[in-house]
């Protein structure tokens, strides 16, 4: 399977090409080109996938992890070197398939999305980066090779944000997004360098095999700060995660995100770069599981609050991507508390497939609500959902295939979110009671808010909007075609058999759908429809007066809890006033006096001694005179001649 | 018969004369002429050395013989140049 390489090679190389022609090239070409280079990383991914699970990937009924590729990148020493690999394995493959099919998909909508805009060619230059190093992180067959591509996912993320650079807040958030990512990696580097410190290995086989034997004998017993080393490392590590999972409190820089053009938001930022987190925590699950079990509670603990956090935060926010922002933090820690619960072998680890098996059909009803909301951007020129409202008239396609996300991110049934969501909440109501409710109440949530937005966008009244009424239409086919492909993955994409390919141990299990949390789950769904259709079907003004009786809470909720400010208080005042500020004195008044000073001695020496150099050959002569006078004297001197 | 060391008070006065004009003078034909006495001072110097100290030997003579070919030419060359610099600069001052 050497051709597997191939899947890496073509974006990066169509990064390089559309990177350097820039401006040489029209700008549709380019469109086309990074389109194209897609679909062929689309055509070798599912022919992966179809070796893979149907010809070679079974041996002995365990799905093994095939290395097609590995070579020595650095070598340090014997024990301590870094590859460059590719690694399938099941969780792999399916992270292959979602992210070029969702990429493929977001190309095309981007053909419609960005004609006409400026710098069409450095978009899709730096959406084949992005897919390039999205691919890099997900076959990274050790946790070196995928940290270099964590960075490179979160550069591009980067630069797409700050696509609009002309455009101060793109700016803001572009620095945002990346600085506060780059912080967890921090942790993440140290919990990695720690990590091989003890382990002295990167690779994955290595550390997962015999249940992380390497990591539980070789860190045993190392404490540090009342802690054991074990925690320390597998807690850093989720802290990088939890950067780009945007986790509670490091989910900042997501809603600010939402800058960016939204088909970018819809790959980078709802399906494929914030799930990398819960990649990189499934991939080192039997580690957390066996070798560190607290840090894993942790994450079950942060991900229930993120979650729920994230779905009240979302209940009032005006902004339809901001909404959808938090909705996809809410449903990323969903997978992450999931993987938190999950047992290890066979039906135990139910939970850990129900969150890869989440992960995926996430990846498609959020791109596809991302596309739909971008459609409706682009006709109205405004994010803001107050002025939207009645557009199902306008745009009929979109609002269906809206209506199917929605569906399916409530987790009706027969939606793909319906299987996904009701394994998650079957394992949390065996194992963790408490967290079941919890996720229960999100479900709730999730309905209010998904039905507020697409009520509010597509039917209440029509508001007055910036454009005329007559230019109201449906969006380009090009734009269409990709929210009707979607809105197909959304329905149909939970009848995948997730539990024969995915599971903790990589044996296949079978599960079946747990009617009593079903009933429950679609009870609490109905509750949460029906209230938000209650509220924002039709024009009223109940919900406002719900606001207002809610008062200072609602206020608190929509600025977000304030934790932004909290971070810039924590930024201005901690990090600037008591670090910053004490360490630019240093270095303006000792490092740069000191310089200075030197500088300054320097220049009055040569100051006296440039006369010397006067270019005046009868003065040199002169000098030359005295010395050989001077000279003969001395010698005289020392010969005793005098 | 005359004492050496007259010789060579003359040399040395002709030598720091030499240097003196060298040093101080801005003609260039007058440097010349500084360079020449300092020259001529050394020629006396193998002259009266070799005349006095080995008066069988004739290497010192030959070596002053030598010296003032080389003075000429030398003269010849500097001329030379003092003249092409003066028809181009239009001076000839240092």
């Amino acid at each position: 399977m050497e051709y597997s390489s191939l899947i890496i090679i073509i974006p990066f190389v169509i990064f390089f090409l559309l990177g350097l022609l820039g401006k040489r090239i029209k700008s549709y070409l380019s469109g086309l080109i990074g389109t194209i280079g897609v679909g062929v990383c689309v055509v070798i991914a599912y022919v992966i996938f179809y070796q893979y699970f149907f010809k070679i990937g079974k041996t002995n009924k365990v799905w093994r992890e095939i290395i097609p590729l590995n070579f020595k990148w650095f070598h340090f020493t014997d024990k301590l070197q870094i590859d460059l690999g590719i690694l399938l394995d099941p969780i792999s493959i399916m992270m292959l398939v979602v992210i070029t099919t969702v990429s493929f998909i977001v190309h095309i909508y981007s053909l419609g999305y960005m004609r006409g805009e400026s710098g069409e060619q450095r978009y899709y230059a730096f959406l084949s980066l992005f897919v390039f190093s999205m691919l890099g992180l997900v076959l990274a067959t050790n946790i070196f090779q995928m940290y270099i591509f964590w960075e490179l996912v979160g550069v591009s993320s980067y630069l797409l944000i700050g696509f609009y650079y002309t455009r101060p807040m793109a700016v803001v958030a572009s620095k945002k997004a990346f600085i506060v990512t780059r912080f967890a990696d921090f942790g993440f580097l140290v919990g990695i360098l720690i990590l091989s410190y003890y382990t002295k290995t990167f690779n994955f086989n290595m550390l997962i095999k015999n249940n992380a034997a390497l990591v539980t004998t070789l860190m045993k017993g190392e404490v540090f700060c009342g802690l054991s080393v074990i925690t320390w490392v597998f807690a850093l590590i989720f802290i990088g995660a939890a950067g780009k999972s945007a986790i509670f409190p490091l989910h900042i820089w997501l809603p600010d995100a939402m800058e960016g053009p939204t088909p970018a938001s819809a790959l980078i930022h709802a399906a494929t770069m914030v799930v990398s987190g819960v990649y990189l925590i499934a991939r080192l699950f039997p580690v957390y599981f066996f070798a560190s079990h607290d840090v894993l509670k942790m994450i079950v603990f942060i991900g229930t609050f993120t979650a729920l956090f994230g779905s009240i935060v979302a209940i009032t926010q005006n902004d339809i991507k901001r909404v959808l922002a938090f909705s996809t933090i809410s449903q990323i820690s969903y997978m992450m508390v999931a993987i938190g619960i999950s047992g290890y072998g066979g039906c135990n680890g139910s939970a850990y497939m129900a969150s890869m098996f989440h992960l995926f059909t996430h990846a498609f009803f959020k791109s596809l609500l991302f596309l739909g909301a971008g459609s409706v951007i682009h006709l109205v020129h405004t994010n803001d959902i107050n002025n939207m409202g009645g557009l199902h008239k306008y745009m009929p396609v979109t609002s269906i295939s809206f209506f199917i996300a929605c569906l399916s991110i409530v987790g009706v049934p027969p939606f793909s979110g319906f299987y996904s969501k009701d394994e998650i909440l079957t394992a949390a109501f065996y194992t963790q009671p408490i967290v079941f409710w919890i996720l229960l109440i999100i479900v709730g949530l999730t309905s209010f808010y998904m039905f507020r937005l697409y009520f509010l966008v597509f039917w209440n009244h029509v508001k007055k909007l910036n454009v005329n009424y007559v230019e109201l239409h449906e969006s380009s086919i090009l734009m269409l075609v990709p929210l009707i492909v979607l809105s197909l993955f959304s329905v149909f994409g939970g009848l995948v058999p997730f539990s024969i390919f995915i599971s903790t141990d990589s044996m296949s299990f079978h599960t079946r759908i747990d009617w009593t949390v079903a009933f429950m789950s679609i009870i609490v769904i109905i509750i949460g429809i029906v209230s938000a259709t209650f509220l924002y079907l039709k024009k009223n003004d109940k919900s406002t007066k719900i606001a207002i009786f809610c008062g200072k809470f609602y206020k608190i909720v929509l600025h977000r809890f304030y934790l932004n400010e909290i971070w810039l208080w924590m930024t201005r005042i901690v990090i600037f006033k008591c670090i910053c500020i004490p360490i630019k004195w240093f270095d303006k008044h000792v490092i740069d006096n000191s310089i200075n000073e030197l500088g300054l001695i320097i220049q009055k020496i040569s100051f006296s001694i440039k006369l010397l150099q006067s270019g005046k050959l009868q003065f040199y002569i002169l000098i030359f005179l005295a010395g050989v006078i001077g000279l003969t004297a001395i010698s005289f001197i020392l010969l005793g001649v005098v | 018969m005359i004492k050496m060391e007259y010789y060579l008070i003359i040399s040395t006065l002709m030598f720091f004369i030499g240097i003196y004009g060298f040093i101080t003078r801005k003609n260039m034909i007058a440097v010349l002429v500084s360079l020449e006495l300092m020259l001529n001072a050394v020629e006396i110097n193998f002259a009266v050395f070799n005349r006095y100290l080995f008066p069988n030997q004739f290497e010192g003579m030959f070596f002053t013989f030598f010296g003032i070919v080389i003075t000429a030419s030398e003269t010849v060359v500097a001329l030379a140049i003092i003249i092409n610099a003066y028809r181009t600069i239009g001076n000839i001052e240092i």
